[in-house]
């Protein structure tokens, strides 16, 4: 009975996690962090079951409240969203615990109930975005989960903060009505919000420009929710200034959930046969990704600020995998759906030593950094590795999606996009370069003497998520046939196979 | 040509006011610095969109879409107007955000103008 509603319970869960919270945080706050915990807990259990069933038998089908697909809206997992919810759970898992100890430090005491109601609601909208095979519920599990960020950016004492959530809800709203517009064309054009649906009935009507602008709606939309270049404006404010914890969510399981709201709706509900043949998007896609690979990294050499400097890089790393995406043969997609696992687990290891260096010392430019090393050895080693799988240094599981998508550059024939990687690799260099110098090899100044003379490796609760993160970047290089075997599958079925 | 355009006009004219609507409430996100207006700017926006919904569920001659006996009945599609009363919903929830950030913010800042705020960010 249970295991045929894994797919609904998924959204179900942590939507009633969010309101336990919620109660118990009246009774006591203390009760809100397990609450949390254990939810999110439950819900990665489910991915792996769900994952585990689908690379078995094949991609599951819940119909809501019993109603047949073109009418009722539908659940579909195949192998791409079971691994990417595997992802997403896995990493909101970690920054679940990560903020237990970090969030004490950052938002007032009274706030700590409403942080964790949203935190939930926010894992609920992405796992729905994840499960759903419906354009109007993607579009309100997007709201969801971009509401919950709006008001988790702006939760701590940063007074920054404030204004970069203000920018961020603008942007994102801006977004989602175009999104919304998009649907709208769609569903004017074929009466229906299902996609495979839609992906059946399009096809006659490719070349209706009622189609072709509801397209153009779709990916400006989602640019803006995955900050492509040059629409990335809200981004390095909003990730910057947010809580640690909340820099590592949204760094991470947001913007994640972006590419994978584009890779749907480009490859699913619009079909290779459209986006490749029809108009010459993919193109377009590629010379966007390799300018925003290039002004990522020179702008985040720029940056004195370490978490900024990481927003930045997190520009960069978008380009990849979206190069990854559109260069568009099956194995550049490997390498950019895998840059999906490799950018949440660096990216998400990095904020969180980020936010430890803050809590430990309260120093955030990378000048203070100085011989930080030597007082808090384990986190600093953790962000070398993480900065290594950054860079592409194997075994690391970085420099795998980097090789996978400059091999599909070369297999297409496009020379200058592994240029374009090469280059982006030493201006990686470049500026984690700096960050390793200080930390390592540097004395501290004067007056940061004293704050990091008595700095010391984060509390366990934080420290155990930055190692598993780190440990994972080198295990997934290691062992990468293990990711493999699900993004292989998900490739041939979005490409067009079976 | 110009009698089509007219004609078009007359025709699509929900159509035509969903696209001004949208480019007004567009003009007063990107141009006006006051971040009450910028939001009211965010509704009309969403506003237009809501228009766009409703004006395409329109059937000629249709009636409010009830079960009736006679199976005849023409009557306009639901749809839109169900999808569009959770949008409504998400657009309430994005201005009771909206504006309690700028709550916050006037609390922080002393102000809500956009240029106002951005020279006193640049002396922190």
């Amino acid at each position: 009975m249970i295991p045929d509603h894994l797919t609904i319970l998924i959204v179900i869960i942590p939507l009633l996690g969010a309101y336990t919270t919620l109660l118990a945080g009246w009774v006591k706050r203390r009760f809100c962090f397990p609450i949390a915990m254990v939810t999110i807990c439950i819900q990665f259990c489910i991915s792996l079951a769900l994952l585990y069933q689908v690379m078995k038998t094949g991609p599951l089908h819940y119909n809501l409240g019993n109603w047949l697909p073109p009418w009722g809206i539908e659940y579909v997992i195949d192998p791409l969203n079971g691994f990417v919810l595997v992802v997403l759970l896995f990493l909101s898992l970690l920054c679940c615990m990560y903020s237990k100890r970090s969030i004490v430090a950052e938002i007032e005491e009274k706030k700590i109930v409403g942080f964790y109601t949203v935190f939930l609601l926010l894992v609920a909208g992405v796992c729905g975005i994840a499960v759903t095979g419906d354009l109007f519920n993607l579009y309100v599990f997007l709201e969801i989960s971009s509401l919950a960020a709006y008001a988790l950016v702006a939760s701590g004492r940063e007074k920054k903060a404030l204004f970069a959530s203000f920018n961020y809800l603008i942007m994102g709203s801006v977004s989602a009505c175009f999104i919304l517009i998009g649907i709208g064309h769609l569903y004017i054009a074929t009466g229906t919000l299902n996609m495979a649906d839609l992906a059946r009935l399009l096809p006659p009507l490719y070349g209706s420009p009622l189609i072709q602008s509801a397209f153009i709606f779709f990916i400006v939309g989602l640019s803006i929710k995955t900050a492509l270049f040059p629409l990335h404006l809200w981004l390095p404010d909003a990730y910057s200034y947010a809580p640690s914890a909340v820099s590592a969510l949204i760094a991470t399981v947001m913007s994640k959930m972006g590419v994978y709201a584009l890779i749907r709706i480009l490859f699913t509900v619009f079909t290779p046969a459209f986006i490749i043949m029809e108009i010459p998007i993919m193109e377009l896609f590629c010379w966007i990704a390799a300018i925003a690979i290039i002004v990522g990294s020179v702008l985040a050499i720029t940056q004195t600020d370490l978490k900024m400097m990481l927003a930045y890089s997190s520009i960069s790393q978008m380009g990849y995998i979206l190069l990854g995406i559109g260069i568009a043969n099956s194995v550049a997609m490997t390498g950019g759906i895998l840059h999906i696992l490799n950018h949440a687990v660096m990216k998400g290891c990095l904020f969180m030593v980020a936010g430890a260096i803050i809590y430990a010392t309260g120093l955030r430019t990378i000048d203070d950094l100085k011989g930080i090393s030597r007082t808090m050895p384990l986190t600093a080693a953790a962000f070398f590795i993480a900065a290594a799988s950054m860079i592409g240094i194997p075994p690391t599981v970085g420099f795998m999606s980097k090789w996978f998508i400059a091999l599909g550059a070369l297999e297409s024939g496009q020379w200058f996009f592994v240029v374009i990687i090469l280059a982006s690799s030493l201006l990686t260099a470049i500026y984690f370069w700096r960050v390793f110098e200080y930390m390592y090899f540097r004395e501290p100044d004067m007056a940061r003497q004293a704050a990091v003379a008595g700095a010391n490796d984060p509390p366990a609760s934080m420290l155990v998520p930055i190692l598993i993160l780190a440990a994972a970047c080198i295990l997934c290089g290691i062992f990468v046939a293990v990711p493999l075997e699900v993004i292989e599958p998900s490739v041939t079925r979005l490409l067009g196979g079976n | 040509m110009i009698e089509t355009f007219f004609q078009s006009l007359f025709l699509r004219y929900n159509y035509y006011m969903a696209v001004i609507i949208m480019l007004i409430g567009l003009y007063a996100m990107i141009a006006k610095s006051n971040l009450i207006k910028k939001i009211i700017g965010l509704n009309i926006f969403q506003t237009a969109i809501f228009l766009f919904y409703i004006s395409s569920s329109e059937v000629t001659g249709g009636t409010a879409p009830i079960l009736m006996s006679d199976p005849g009945t023409v009557y306009v599609n639901p749809l839109p107007h169900v999808l569009i009363l959770t949008a409504i919903v998400v657009a309430v929830s994005t201005t009771a955000v909206a504006l309690a950030l700028i709550i916050r913010i006037y609390e922080t800042y002393g102000t809500i103008e956009e240029d106002e705020l951005l020279v006193q960010e640049e002396k922190t």
